[in-house]
């Protein structure tokens, strides 16, 4: 399980071949990639954060999704700073012995990491973006 | 305590972080007593459904408590992901 909040960006593939490296007994590796869009190209977006209580919020969210799900291993990378259209934010990668814990793992832990980790999107030119009400309500369907 | 803002909370305060001496008994007590200083306070607290609140860098509600809290922070909604 690990929590990685940078500027930098990150290799997918690379990520992925990390976590299975040297081991057999994972039988399914879910992968989501959150992507900035809807911004016309050229333009940026930068993203806020609550350095410390962002490292926390994932860790917990982690660490409910793995009290829930028989999971092998988890990694959440999200970044922060400024950020061009297309560009790569967030990555959660679920591993499990089965492919429904590691997808369903993937998507409590996106749907948590919405509107429960400490970050804030400002868009150049629209200026900050408003909370959708579907990402809290998203949050209804694992109560 | 030390308060922190972020986001538009941060624009309209002016100041990302500030020492603060209250003898307010909960975060709700503290944003009346912030209000009551200047305008920008104000304004930034106009509407609380907009505010969310972190004491110690966890989720609270407003009527959460302030004895021993080193920490508290303002911010709208979060959007990340």
């Amino acid at each position: 399980m690990s929590i990685s909040v940078r500027a930098e960006d990150f290799d997918v593939g690379a990520e992925m071949a990390a976590m299975t490296k040297g081991r057999v007994d994972i039988g399914a590796l879910v992968s989501f990639t959150g992507l900035v869009r809807d911004m016309a190209a050229g333009s940026e977006m930068v993203l806020e954060h609550y350095p410390g209580m962002t490292e926390k919020a994932l860790a917990s969210i982690e660490t409910a999704a793995q009290d829930r799900w028989e999971l092998q291993d988890c990694r959440i990378i999200h970044r922060y700073g400024p950020l061009d259209a297309g560009a790569q934010i967030v990555l959660v990668l679920t591993a499990s012995p089965h492919r429904q814990a590691a997808f369903e793992a993937a998507a409590f832990i996106m749907d948590f990491l919405k509107s429960r980790a400490p970050f804030w999107k400002k868009e150049a030119g629209s200026g900050w973006v408003d909370a959708r009400e579907a990402d809290e309500d998203a949050l209804d369907r694992w109560s | 305590m030390q308060v922190l803002y972020f986001a538009w909370m941060r624009e309209r305060i002016g100041v990302p972080k500030e020492e603060v001496e209250t003898s307010a008994e909960t975060v709700a007590e503290l944003v009346e007593e912030l209000k009551s200083r200047e305008p920008r306070y104000a304004a930034a607290f106009e509407d609380m459904a907009a505010v969310r609140v972190a004491v110690d860098q966890e989720l609270v509600e407003l009527t959460a408590p302030l004895e021993g809290v080193r920490e508290v922070a303002f911010f709208p909604p979060m959007t990340g992901g």
